[in-house]
Order: structure tokens, then sequence, then C-alpha cells
């Protein structure tokens, strides 16, 4: 078992036990669920979004290397600088650089699970720069010094209370049960860091690569602020971030939001064209786009599970999944969890350190029933325990579907296992549950079914005689 | 119509009776059955594991089995399911790939075949009491049959049917993942007996028995059981309870 399936074991068993993490996701998810079959309800057909979504992301990922190309040369024309790179020590590297030639101090960022993945913040914090988030979700997982638990709710797990205490630790408020004043108590901090702060780092919803635009997707307005305040912005955006055509919006914009939140439109959404042009008055003297690569190019490579590439992050088949709702986000200990981190991960961080993720699923197909751009989740689990065990199957797993095929290939030998299984039913109930129960797995929280005196086999011959 | 009976491995050795009144049903409605009795698994245990080298052997057999029959019925949505979705890709240009398409249209689980394939909605039974009915993901999501068995219970004189909340929520079995994730799958069975107990139904009908069989293993053991019943007994039953 690698580290990573021992830990997530750890956790599981843990969280699973934990009812009031039950109740509480499933009860921050209700007012989702509702919400989120409202809007898509107003779609003339929700369906017919979805086919339409897929066949745009289809054309995207699949002649990517075009649309890339032209997103940057369009970007480019208007005085963006475009950095291209490989993986995530490039990308920090790039972004570095740009901070130390502009003798930046002070950092502000807007929500991006793509420096999440890179690890900016640790990278920039250890180079002795201030790194600030301004969405409220990512301040409160900042100040607990946690990964973002959801993609698009990085604080859905914590109570009002819970973050109530925390500001008081941290920020010496006074405690309020109020979503408004502890909105505004955060909001005091932020307004100064962001006055302060002379780099603005988002992350991007979308790269139009018809007018190289990024359109980015927010609900606080912290992210207009991010990137038109501060002297610098430097946008990090993983390179299937791309649509081909600016019409292209108009679909995905309402999609994202209804899918990721529950709404008809997010409350705002910014298209970013390029830096201050020499005929206006305000917004940043400098544009960076960073395009991540960061092994996104492995799963382009393989044509079975080229589609996960369409995903636009919108956190809904998180919000489906019994698995995540059960384990949380944090057991996963992966940049992006649930069902898509699933996926994706064993490309990104290694197939034989990572299959367990795919192999913690009952393969129920609620993620794929939600994903707005049609991405075959769970058949790519399916497929991705197929290829680790092709390269490296588990010992006992090879030991008992050898005996399965023995006793499955043979009717008489099936037979015979049914009958040495009535006999050691008989002893069962002697350590039923216990230690020394060998099907101890099933047991500790679940009756056994009694094999039937009678197979069905043996009950259709009697009746023929 | 001859009709060739897919009883799983489990539901043969703890479920004779649901394959039992399956025949009864079909034959009722005066349908010839038939029982190959050299079948035995359909390969899903270690396809789902990722050893499809091993599930390929199994399977294959399984096909060779029914290569001759007319029509074929399986008495679980994930069972059909591996038939009728999973087998094409399995055997994706392996020398038996035209079979395997030809065993995959041939397939239909059991309430799919009533209702789209015989066209019956009312098979005549009765069965008194109130009743919640449990979504097999396999059905729901592979095979798209959310309506058939409720068109068939709606049927059922005497009989009560109340929706959960989590009609559509995973019972949390899946196969090799209740022992290997035995938490994570016994937390979303206990979701999912919850909203069952939340309805006040005494009955849990489903198209799968292994899915019964993790909802059943629950209750039982949480001491407070609850009977559980394949659609196959409720349509067999004449107004007396099954068993
Ligand atoms: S895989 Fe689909 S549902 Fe999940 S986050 Fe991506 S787009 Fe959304």
């Amino acid at each position: 078992m690698s580290a990573p399936s021992r830990e997530f074991h750890r956790q599981a068993r843990q969280v699973t036990r934990d009812l009031n993490h039950r109740s509480f996701v499933q009860k921050a998810l209700d007012g989702y669920y509702r919400k989120r079959d409202e809007y898509s309800a107003r779609f003339r057909s929700w369906q017919g979004a979805r086919d339409l979504a897929f066949e745009i992301k289809f054309d995207a990922i699949n002649h990517l290397d075009h649309h890339l190309e032209e997103f940057a040369r369009k970007a480019e024309a208007r005085g963006t600088r475009v950095h291209w790179c490989p993986d995530g020590g490039a990308a920090t590297q790039t972004i570095l650089e740009i901070a130390r030639q502009n003798n930046v101090r002070s950092i502000i960022k807007s929500k991006s699970m793509t420096t999440e993945e890179i690890h900016l913040n640790d990278a920039l914090e250890a180079r002795g720069f201030g790194v600030f988030e301004s969405d409220l979700g990512e301040y409160i997982v900042q100040l607990r010094h946690e990964p973002p638990y959801h993609i698009v709710f990085p604080a859905m797990h914590l109570t009002r209370g819970q973050i109530s205490d925390l500001f008081q630790s941290e920020l010496g408020s006074a405690p309020t049960n109020d979503p408004e004043e502890l909105t505004m108590i955060a909001r005091r901090v932020m307004r100064k860091k962001f006055c302060e702060a002379d780099m603005g780092i988002s992350g991007a919803n979308f790269a139009v690569s018809e007018t190289g635009m990024i359109s980015i997707t927010e609900n606080e307005g912290n992210a207009r602020l991010t990137t038109s305040l501060p002297r610098i912005h430097v946008a990090v955006l993983g390179i299937e971030k791309v649509l081909p055509r600016m019409e292209d919006l108009a679909l995905f914009l309402p999609m994202l939001a209804t899918s990721g939140a529950g709404q008809a439109l997010t409350g705002y959404n910014t298209l970013i064209g390029g830096p201050r042009q020499s005929d206006e008055a305000d917004g940043p003297g400098q544009f960076h786009i960073v395009l991540l690569d960061n092994r996104r190019t492995v799963i382009l490579a393989d044509p079975e599970q080229r589609d996960a590439l369409h995903c636009i992050r919108c956190g809904a088949c998180l919000n489906v999944c019994p698995v995540f709702k059960n384990v949380g986000g944090h057991t996963y200990g992966t940049t992006y969890p649930g069902p898509i981190g699933s996926v994706i991960t064993p490309h990104l961080r290694g197939l034989q350190s990572w299959k367990h993720l795919s192999a913690a699923s009952s393969l129920c197909g609620a993620c794929t029933d939600a994903c707005p751009v049609k991405i075959d989740i769970h058949h790519h689990l399916l497929r991705n325990r197929r290829n680790a065990a092709r390269k490296k199957p588990v010992w006992w797993e090879r030991i008992l579907f050898a005996g399965y095929i023995v006793l499955m290939r043979s009717p008489r030998l099936y037979r015979l296992g049914l009958r040495l299984g009535r006999i050691g039913q008989k002893f069962h109930p002697l350590v039923e549950g216990t230690r020394l129960d060998p099907l101890r797995a099933w047991t500790a929280t679940r009756a056994l079914p009694p094999l039937a005196k009678t197979s069905f086999r043996e009950q259709w011959k009697a009746r023929r005689r | 119509m001859r009709i060739s009976l897919f009883v799983p491995c489990f539901v043969d050795a703890c479920y004779p009776q649901v394959a039992m009144a399956a025949v009864e049903v079909l034959e009722r409605l005066g349908h010839t059955v038939e029982f190959p009795e050299a079948q035995t698994c359909c390969g899903q245990p270690p396809f789902n594991t990722g050893m499809w080298n091993e599930a390929r052997v199994v399977a294959r057999r399984h096909m060779r089995v029914f290569e001759d029959a007319e029509a074929i019925v399986a008495l679980s949505g994930s069972c059909g399911a591996m038939m009728k979705v999973f087998y094409p890709e399995l055997f994706s240009g392996d020398a038996d790939e035209p079979l395997a398409r030809e065993i995959s249209s041939k397939t239909r689980e059991f309430s799919d075949f009533l209702v789209n394939v015989l066209q019956v909605t009312d098979v005549g039974a009765s069965f008194p009491g109130r009743a919640t009915y449990h979504d097999g993901c396999h059905s729901l999501r592979e095979l798209r049959l959310k309506r058939p068995p409720r068109t068939l219970l709606e049927n059922v004189r005497g009989l009560e049917l109340v929706e959960m909340d989590e009609a559509e929520t995973c019972c949390g079995f899946g196969g090799m993942f209740s022992v290997k994730f035995p938490m994570i799958s016994s937390a979303m069975g206990e979701v999912k007996c919850d909203s069952i107990e939340a309805t006040g139904a005494e009955f849990v009908i489903s198209s799968d028995s292994s899915c019964l069989m993790q909802i059943e293993g629950i209750f039982r053991r949480s001491g407070r059981p609850r009977r559980c019943l394949h659609l196959a007994e409720v349509l067999a039953s004449r107004g007396s309870l099954p068993g």
C-alpha cells in the first residue's frame, strides 16, 4: 500500500465515523441541489446544453495546439506576456522572476486551484513575499493553514462558530454568528491588503482563443480588485481552459454558475484582454499569463481519457458524490478532491501511488450524470483500475481471481464450493464480527446473508424431474 | 418467447426464491423459461477490480453458455449492465467482439424485459403493504431504467409505493469496494437506510439483490430489521407475503 493510500484509509476511517460531519455536509449541499435543479430547468434543454458543451470542449481539447497558439498570439498583440510552463517548478520560477524584477513586496491573490496545484503560496512565502488570499473561503483556510476542502467552496466544512473562533484568535475580532458581520471582519483586513499589494495573482475560468482574453467568474468582487488594483497582474491557468470562441461563453458562463453554485449567473463575470493600453487611464501596467502544462499533456496523449481535460472545475461531481460526502475533501490528500480528482490525480502524480482513489468508488455514476461537459468520469475510474492492474497487479487479488476462475469455469467445483460454504456457515457465528472472522471486512458493520439450503439450480433440477 | 434466464451466482446461492419468483412471473405470462445450467458468473468482480484478462476468461465462457439464447433476462441490473454495457468494451478488439455485441443486444434486465420487450405493465400481482423502491446504480445510470420497475409496481394491487429522498443515492455496495473500503461503504449504506426508514415503509424493493444484501445487512446489524424484496418476488405475489 502506498503512503497516500494508507493516509486515505486512515482519514476515511475517521471522517466516516463523524456523524456531525455527515449531516453538516448533507445540509450544506441541500440548498445547492434545490437551486441547481431550479436553474438547470430554466435551460431550454439542460441535456442539450450538456451535449453542446461537450462538443465545444471536444473541439477545444482535440485541437488544443491550434487554439492555444491563437490564444497566445491574440493576447500578445495587446501587450500581454504569455509564459509557457511545462511544470509547476517552471511556473513558480517564472512568477518569482516577475516579482523580483519589479521589486514586488506584497501579493494579493484571488481564488485559483491551479496555483494550489503548484503550491505557489508556499514557494512565494519561502522567498519572503507576503501572500494574501482575498476570496473569503480561501482566506479562511489560509488562516487555518489547510488546503481548500472543496474546489468551489474551500471552507464548506466549517461552521460559522468555527470561523468566528478563528477570526477571534487570528484577527482579534469579537465573536459573532452573523455571516455578514464575519464577512465584514475579513473585508476590513482585505481592503488594506488590496491597497498595499503590488502584484495580483488570479486564476482563470476560461481562455478565449478567438480574442486572447481570459474570463474570470466570482461572487465576491475580490477577483476584480485583484486583477485591476495592483500594478502587475499574473494569471495562472492550465492549458485545458481554452474555449475557441467568445460566443462559447454564452453557454459556459451560465452552465458553470448552475453546476457550480446553483446560480443563474455568477455575481461577477470579468473578461480581461491585456494590460493598461496607451489610451487607458488605469489598470495594471503589466499583464502576464502563465500557461501551465504540469502533465496535462499526459492526459491529452490518452485518447480514452482525454475528455478529462474538458473539466471546467465546477465541482458538481463532488457535490453529488456519496464518497466525497462521506469522507470529506481533505481525506483525498489531493489538490482536486472528489470524482474528477480521482480520475486525473493518477495521471498527474503517478498511477501506482494514487490508484487507490480509483478503487475507492462504488462506480455509482452520479458524477458522470452531473458533469456539465459530460466527462465519462466513473468509467475512467474503471479504466484507471485496469491500467494499474495491467502494470502491477496486486498479489492477493491475483491469487483471489485465479481461484475464482477455477471455480467459475467448472460448474461442478462451483457446486462443491457452495456445499463447503454451507458447512463453513454453520461455524461462522462463533467468530462473526470478531477479529478472527475472515469475513470481518463485511461483518463488522453488516449482517451476512445466509447461503440458501438449496440453491436455485438445485431447485430447478428438482422441479424439472 | 423462449427466455434464457441468467441467475447471478450470489442470487443462485443466497436468494434462490428471487429466481423462482422470476420464473413464475415469466411462465404465468405464457413464456418458456430456460436455465442454462452451465452458467456461473458474468465476470464482473475481476472486471471491476481492473483484472480484465481474468474477467475475459470468465465472461467468454459465460457468453458461450448463452450463445444460442433467443433472449437473455438478467436478474440483476448490475450483472445485466456488465453484459449489456461492458462486454463490448471488455472484448473490444478481441476475436469475440462480435459475440459480445450480440450478447449485449440480447440481454435485458428483468423489469426492462417485461416493460420494454414484452410490453407488460400489469402482471396481475397483488401485495399488501407500504414499500419504497431503491434504484440500483447500474439499473439507473448504465441501463437507464428509472421508470420500468415503478410502472410495474404501480400496477400491483394493494401496494403503496412511497419514494425516499435518497432513492437515487448509491447504497454503497459496489462489489469489492464494500470490503476494500468497508468504512466508506457502510457510511453510504447508513445514509441509505436512514432515508428508507424516514419513509416509514415496511418493505424495500429493488431490482438488485446485491444492493439489498447491503441494505438488509446494515438494517439487521443495527437491530432494526426491514424486509427487503427483489422486484420479482413482489410481482410473483398473489396477496400473501412471499417466503
Ligand atoms: S468533472 Fe465535470 S462535474 Fe466535475 S468539476 Fe469537472 S466539469 Fe465539473
